[in-house]
């Protein structure tokens, strides 16, 4: 396939996913999405990129902020609305919501509200991959933030022990909730992987859906073989940490580095398409807001189901 | 029959397992070396292979995440931390991942994960060598927690955590290790969230947990020799709890005393004392009273640790206070000490 129309997929899913979390920030007040959401606007050619360099069958593991995963791996928009909406008919009949989002159904295996919680279950999938002799990968998607924790390095070093095949996907936004990296981090990720024997690589690019696919091609082969890897993406969070609307009132940060960013942004940037696809994408859109509108709640006994 | 130990009835119940199924492993911090925690996991890797038994790095909180990677993908691993007082470090994903993870994919992702926690002390082990914790992980919904006793009904609680689809905290009191009785040879399954009667009687109710079940029942001796005739429960389950088998040997006795090797404040004995008040109510003579670790940091000094851990003479003296019998002198009565490894049978 030409990249041409590679590009043209991967930009319509990014599309999909901005224009998804548009209409999640013209709903909101109207209060039908009852819990937070954690939008991934500006940095949607991770998710994109990333799953299209996967195959169908390797699982990601992800983070609160994933309606980008979710929908870059193929999980149902309907199941999505009906999910955030807090209907019988979501994803996981409502008891995930935005925070929780997972479609084991696509390989999306679970997200966790507690930052970096899920980067140890990939590895563990991993390993059920490695014993069963399938060719399976399995992608640990976290921010920047997440490297702070133990978890991640005791996990970079397990998986370096085991040779379990591991993607670790690194979003960097730089910010962790409203904390600089200069506040958190003494450490470069690059040594620090290395330190393990675990080969890194960080792209700069993080607007360039075909670098992604391609970094994520080139790194997911490396870790079918068996060696775990890291892969860093720089992207730029636009919308404030949890929450619908922009925070550059607060002062934290400056709209600069975001408005350097949206220049490059394809879907700002390439007008033309945006167009082109956006009336068949509001049309899914409304089908799956129409879904979630027309599912019931959950019955009352749904509350103790599925505990144990 | 041959006779057992509890060390053997876990050893032989993963063997076992593992024989039946090629999904289930064993890891955890020391587990396939020499020290083989307790004899529990001895010869396991010889006869099973290192992918399926292994050592991990100190890294409780991966190690738990891990499982649960494996189990939610077809494994069922059984993970193995040799104090609970290190599990701690674990909690953030037992408590935030692994139990709530089949319910918040709509009961799409099962978490079969056993979880190996041993409990109780040595001698003079101080505060980070010899909690119980059971409150801490039965307060969790979506967890099942088990305590087992005896040899027996380790080797079939075993057997039925290892097989059950969600995940199951197992806690071993390590003095119960070399405890021996006739347990099949075969393999067996004893149903988790079933209690058991480990001595009927018809005065009074002693509920033991774990460890105080052998006190319990030395308390039971003495206190047959002045016709007191006490009743045993063992949970054996706490999480889900059979509350009837309780609930009905209360009724029976009239009184009920709660011997828990844990902390009784906010306690296990605490949730178990406030269902017995709210269904035996109007069959209760005596006020249910609860037994367990004096509420400090557990000592290291030996005078200390002796008025810090409840033993069967504190349950025998509780069975007087609740019966309203005099203090008997209980100088001549044999009572257990660590010394003398206890070895049954119950």
């Amino acid at each position: 396939m030409k990249d041409e129309a590679i590009y043209r997929r991967l930009f319509r899913t990014a599309l999909l996913i901005r224009l998804v979390e548009e209409r999640i920030i013209e709903l909101y007040p109207s209060d039908k999405i009852q819990s937070p959401v954690h939008l991934s606007i500006g940095q949607e050619a991770v998710a994109v990129g990333v799953c299209d360099g996967l195959k169908p069958d390797d699982l990601v593991f992800a983070t609160y902020r994933s309606h980008g995963f979710y929908i870059a791996k193929g999980g149902s928009l309907d199941a999505m609305f009906a999910e955030l909406y807090g209907r019988k008919g979501g994803v996981s009949g409502g008891k995930a919501g935005s925070m929780h989002l997972a479609a084991p159904e696509v390989g999306l295996m679970g997200s966790s509200a507690v930052v970096a919680s899920t980067i140890p279950h990939a590895v563990g999938a991993a390993l059920s991959f490695k014993r069963r002799g399938l060719s399976q990968i399995a992608v640990a998607v976290f921010g920047d933030g997440a490297t702070e924790e133990g978890v991640y390095h005791e996990s970079l070093n397990f998986a370096a022990l085991m040779k379990v095949p591991v993607l670790f996907l690194c979003e960097d936004n730089g910010l962790a909730v409203h904390s600089h990296r200069p506040v958190r981090q003494s450490y470069r990720l690059p040594e620090h992987a290395k330190s393990f024997g675990i080969a890194t690589r960080r792209l700069e690019e993080g607007w360039d859906m075909l670098a992604i696919r391609q970094a994520t091609l080139e790194a997911a082969a490396k870790v079918r073989a068996g060696e775990p890897f890291v892969l860093e993406i720089v992207t730029s969070r636009y919308k404030e940490h949890v929450g619908v609307g922009e925070d550059f009132h607060f002062n934290y940060r400056t709209a600069d580095g975001v408005d350097a960013w949206k220049r490059r942004d394809p879907l700002i940037v390439d007008q033309k398409l945006v167009e082109a696809l956006r009336p068949d994408i509001e049309r899914e859109i409304e089908a799956a807001v129409a879904f979630a509108e027309a599912s019931p709640a959950p019955g009352r006994a749904e509350l103790l189901t599925d505990v144990i | 029959m041959r006779k057992l130990d509890y060390a053997g009835a876990i050893r032989e119940a993963t063997t076992q397992e593992m024989e039946r199924d090629s999904r289930v492993f064993v890891y955890g911090i020391g587990v396939p070396t020499w020290s083989s925690i307790f004899g529990t996991t001895k010869g396991i890797r010889e006869k099973f292979g290192e992918e399926r038994c292994f050592d991990t790095p100190i890294s409780e909180d991966a190690m738990t995440g891990f499982g649960l990677g494996a189990a939610i993908r077809g494994l069922r691993p059984i993970h193995v931390h040799i104090r609970v007082d290190f599990m701690i470090l674990a909690t953030n994903q037992l408590i935030n991942m692994v139990s709530n993870y089949t319910y918040s994919t709509g009961g799409k992702l099962k978490v079969p994960l056993v979880v190996r926690a041993v409990i109780g002390r040595g001698w003079g082990q101080g505060a980070q060598h010899s909690k119980s914790l059971f409150s801490n992980f039965t307060h969790i919904p979506g967890l099942k927690v088990i305590a087992p006793t005896t040899p027996s009904d380790m080797k079939g609680m075993m057997i039925s955590a290892i097989r059950d689809d969600n995940p199951v905290i197992c806690f071993e009191h390590r003095w119960l290790y070399w405890a021996e009785e006739d347990v099949p040879e075969e393999s067996y399954e004893i149903p988790l969230g079933v209690g058991r009667i480990l001595r009927p009687g018809k005065d009074v109710t002693v509920v033991g947990l774990s460890w105080m079940n052998v006190e319990a029942r030395l308390a039971a001796d003495i206190l047959a020799k002045r016709g007191v005739s006490v009743e045993i429960v063992d949970p054996r389950t706490l999480a889900p709890l059979d509350e009837n088998l309780i609930v009905e040997s209360v009724k029976r006795t009239g009184r009920c005393i709660i011997a828990d090797c844990d902390w009784v404040d906010s306690g296990f004995s605490a949730e178990l004392s406030a269902r017995i008040n709210e269904k035996c109510f109007g069959k209760l003579k005596a006020p249910v009273k609860r037994i367990g670790f004096a509420q400090t940091p557990a000592p290291t000094v030996r005078e200390l640790e002796n008025e810090f851990y409840p033993n069967a003479r504190t349950i025998v003296h509780a069975v007087e206070d609740v019966l309203g019998l005099e203090a008997a002198n209980l100088d001549g009565e044999d009572f257990f000490s660590h010394e003398r490894r206890f070895r049954g049978p119950f």
